[in-house]
């Protein structure tokens, strides 16, 4: 039930308020979130949707930093070149 | 049967293919009662669009030539709601999944028989797609509808239409020794993406608002099936279409029957898209759902490459992969090893969490 | 899936699993607060490989399992009328109430309905304007927001056929009560990770401050939890006691506020039972008297029937960290998700359910 998963913001239907509404993405997948709680996304990032609306943006940079940590520790497998990746396109 | 109130759709209201108007033709009670409007609804609407020189001479059974050989029969009954979902509709579900039935059991199918249970007010323009749909997967599985029969219930006695099909096939050497010949170190092959029959009808039943609709697998299984006897026929075990209860319900029926674990790589199993985003928006495990037109094979130790490159060599089956392996009965009949920490348990689907998939 | 997939790498799981056991001078004892972490922690074998390095007592953060008994015998009653349709989350079909469960009342006629979300039952009232549509509104603070906006939607539409039987709980009260209690064995917490989404943090500084305990803010992912394991662990071995947060891509101090204010327009803290614990001071969320009207319970007058306790179930004792499920007497054979004493057991996020599922051990009895 605590069940939160990120989806990208792909699509804005109504911006403001409390009956903000737009497409978001899972995986290929669109589904239509209420976005009153996170009216300050823009397209493309990525928010966290719990019982179909969002309840938060995610922070691109605070998402990288235990990936810089761990590649910190000088176990760089691959970490380096993944934290310049751009989040890939969906199918 | 759920409750239904007076503002529900009906099974066939949802995501129909073709617009009803108010004053359209419907199914009534006397379509059932065996008099002239039976037979101008088996005549004008099922003979002939199923037809075939058995089913034209409408004897009260059909007489068919002599199979030199075992046979193999199977039976089935659809109550899939909506009627129509994204990749299929009960008609083309109540063909494949009797001809995927024999398929697997090492049968080429020969002769299907239709049971149609209608509910009184089903639109005849829906009736019609069905038997079209029905006419079209009983084309390209090569099978013939050679028997059938109609029944008409009152409003609320069904929800649309119930479909029964009951199928003939002969058995072709090598068939699958089944189940209790399963040896350590055989291996596991899944021969598509899982899951996928069974959220396509969720994603529309339950209005989830998805878009794309994810397609259902709904198919057959009768050309993966024929190559792979041709190619290393004596080399399978068994094969199990797994609908109700997924993946995972044909795992454990299989580790009952030998009494050995069924350990599977929770990583190595196809995931569409689509069916991962569904899946982790509503908490469903996607071994748990059903498919159609996907099926679970186990074959001799050493042989999953020869198999899996039979299989991707079919469009159908581009899709297959390697999922695990048969070793000595362990910690739980079925196993899964998951992202990290040691091998766990497969829960035996307690009921299925999506009623009316097939 | 993006923001998902990447904190499950097993090669990074491990290295901070290594770092954890390097620096543990003891075993410790912390708490996951919340049943989605339980259930990550024992699905993707976290659990299992810290055995022995720290020890992790799973918490009340299961608003399905901590849903009083009462509640679900009124949905049922309810869900008996021919003019409502009773909608809720899935997770409370298999609850057991005095009379059953709601999937129970579904069997035996009752109009109930699954939905993922609030809003999708406010879209049914709209639909269905013959019917009245309730919603069982359960959960945490996570799941307020949905729920007020919800009535909101339902006010500006005004539509009279919407209505909740309102079932929130609050976090903080359950964790504080622990805390007080004598016996308490926890050391550190791991605090639920989608309630401070919406709540922020802020306000466990006094917790904190007065329980020298450390809670370190944590998700739900596998490094996002070992994350969170490791910075609890390294503050105990340096004796510290601090509010950190480890969800940072997700959680702020001050949480959204946009989501407060939608709840704080719509709810008031109450106290409220909550199953197995007994009645928590503040534990609760009712609606404002000027949206009384949206509350099941202004809308229908029929008295409930008495409560039945049927709870042979240990609930307590394994939500507040002293039983481990697989050590309750009744753990898999008189109770098991098809016959479930209590809540834990059919809850996707309960504690007993999580083991029944995930445990190697279950089957090795």
């Amino acid at each position: 039930m605590c069940l939160g998963i990120p989806g990208k913001v792909v699509r804005w239907l109504e911006r403001e308020g409390a009956f903000a509404q737009a497409e978001v993405e899972f995986d290929g997948i669109r589904r239509i979130v209420h976005m009153a709680c996170v009216t300050e996304a823009a397209l493309g990032d990525y928010v966290v949707v719990h019982a179909g609306i969002a309840i938060s943006r995610i922070d691109p940079l605070e998402a990288k930093r235990i990936f810089e940590t761990l590649a910190e520790w000088g176990e760089d497998e691959g970490w380096r070149s993944d934290l310049s990746s751009e989040p890939e396109a969906s199918p | 049967m759920q409750h239904k109130g007076e503002n529900d759709s009906s099974s066939w209201q949802m995501n129909c293919p073709v617009s009803i108007p108010s004053n359209a033709e419907c199914v009534t009670l006397a379509h059932g009662e065996g008099g002239r409007l039976s037979r101008k609804l088996v005549q004008e609407r099922i003979v002939r669009v199923l037809n075939n020189e058995y089913l034209v001479a409408l004897n009260d059974a059909a007489q068919l030539p002599e199979v030199r050989g075992p046979l193999a029969l199977t039976t089935d009954s659809f109550v899939v709601s909506p009627l129509f979902f994204p990749g299929g509709d009960i008609g083309s579900l109540a063909v494949f999944g009797t001809v995927n039935d024999l398929a697997v059991s090492g049968a080429r199918p020969l002769w299907l028989t239709l049971s149609l249970i209608m509910e009184e007010g089903l639109p005849l323009a829906i009736l019609d797609r069905v038997l079209e749909s029905i006419a079209g997967a009983a084309e390209m599985t090569g099978v013939k509808i050679v028997a059938g029969d109609t029944k008409v219930v009152p409003r609320g006695a069904a929800d649309g239409l119930f479909i029964n099909t009951a199928g003939v096939g002969e058995l072709i050497t090598p068939t699958p020794p089944g189940p209790a010949t399963l040896k350590e170190d055989d291996e596991l092959i899944v021969s598509g993406p899982i899951g996928r029959h069974g959220i396509a009808v969720l994603a529309v039943r339950e209005e989830l608002g998805l878009s794309p609709l994810p397609l259902s697998d709904c198919g057959s299984l009768l050309q993966p099936v024929e190559r792979l006897r041709d190619g290393i026929g004596d080399q399978v075990r068994c094969m199990r279409d797994a609908t109700r209860g997924g993946v995972a319900a044909v795992l454990h029926e299989w580790a009952e029957t030998c009494g050995l674990t069924l350990s599977i790589d929770e990583r190595s199993l196809p995931v569409s898209p689509a069916v991962r985003g569904v899946c982790e928006l509503l908490g469903l495990d996607p071994l748990h759902v059903a498919n159609e037109g996907t099926m679970v094979i186990a074959v001799k130790q050493g042989t999953s490459a020869a198999a899996l490159r039979i299989l991707h060599s079919l469009s159908e089956t581009a899709g297959a992969r390697l999922i695990g392996n048969v070793t000595s009965r362990g910690i739980a009949p079925v196993t899964v090893r998951r992202t990290l920490g040691p091998e766990q348990p497969l829960d035996d689907p307690l009921g299925s969490p999506l009623p009316r998939i097939c | 899936m993006k923001y998902l997939d990447e904190y499950r790498d097993p090669r990074a799981a491990q290295l901070l699993l290594d770092e954890i056991r390097r620096i543990s001078s003891r075993c410790w004892t912390l708490m996951e607060v919340c049943g989605g972490q339980t259930h990550s922690l024992l699905r993707h074998g976290i659990a299992a490989e810290l055995e022995g390095t720290v020890e992790l007592i799973h918490g009340p953060g299961c608003p399905v399992c901590v849903t009083d008994q009462e509640a679900i015998d009124y949905a049922c009653q309810l869900s008996e009328r021919d003019d409502v349709m009773l909608t809720s989350f899935g997770d409370m079909l298999r609850v057991p109430g005095s009379r059953g469960s709601l999937l129970d009342a579904k069997t035996a006629g009752a109009h109930v309905r699954v939905v993922y979300s609030p809003l999708d039952a406010v879209e049914l009232a709209r639909k269905h304007p013959d019917k009245q549509v309730v919603f069982f509104a359960v959960g945490f603070e996570t799941t307020a927001p949905a729920t007020a906006l919800a009535v909101k939607q339902a006010g500006r539409d005004q539509l009279e056929n919407f209505s909740l039987i309102v079932s929130h709980v609050r976090v903080q009260p359950a964790m504080e009560a622990l805390v007080r209690a004598p016996d308490n064995r926890v050391q550190a917490f791991l605090a639920a990770g989608h309630v401070c989404t919406v709540m922020g943090y802020a306000s466990y500084q006094s917790f904190v401050e007065q329980s020298r305990l450390p809670v370190v803010v944590t998700g739900f992912e596998p490094l996002d939890l070992l994350e969170g394991i490791l910075a609890c662990v390294k503050q105990l071995e340096a004796n510290e006691a601090q509010l950190e947060n480890r969800y940072a891509r997700t959680v702020r101090s001050t949480g959204n506020p946009a989501a407060q204010h939608l709840v704080q327009e719509i709810y008031q803290i109450c106290d409220r039972a909550w199953r197995g614990f007994g009645n928590i001071s503040d534990g609760g969320l009712e609606l404002r008297p000027e949206w009384q009207r949206f509350d099941a319970r202004t809308r229908f007058t029929e008295p409930v029937l008495p409560v039945i306790n049927v709870d042979e179930c240990r609930s307590f004792e394994v939500m507040t960290g002293h039983l481990k499920p697989p050590d309750c007497p009744h753990f898999g054979t008189r109770c098991t998700p098809e016959t479930p004493l209590g809540a834990p057991m059919v809850s996707s996020e309960g504690a007993c359910a999580a083991y029944y599922r995930y445990d190697g051990t279950m089957s090795r009895r």
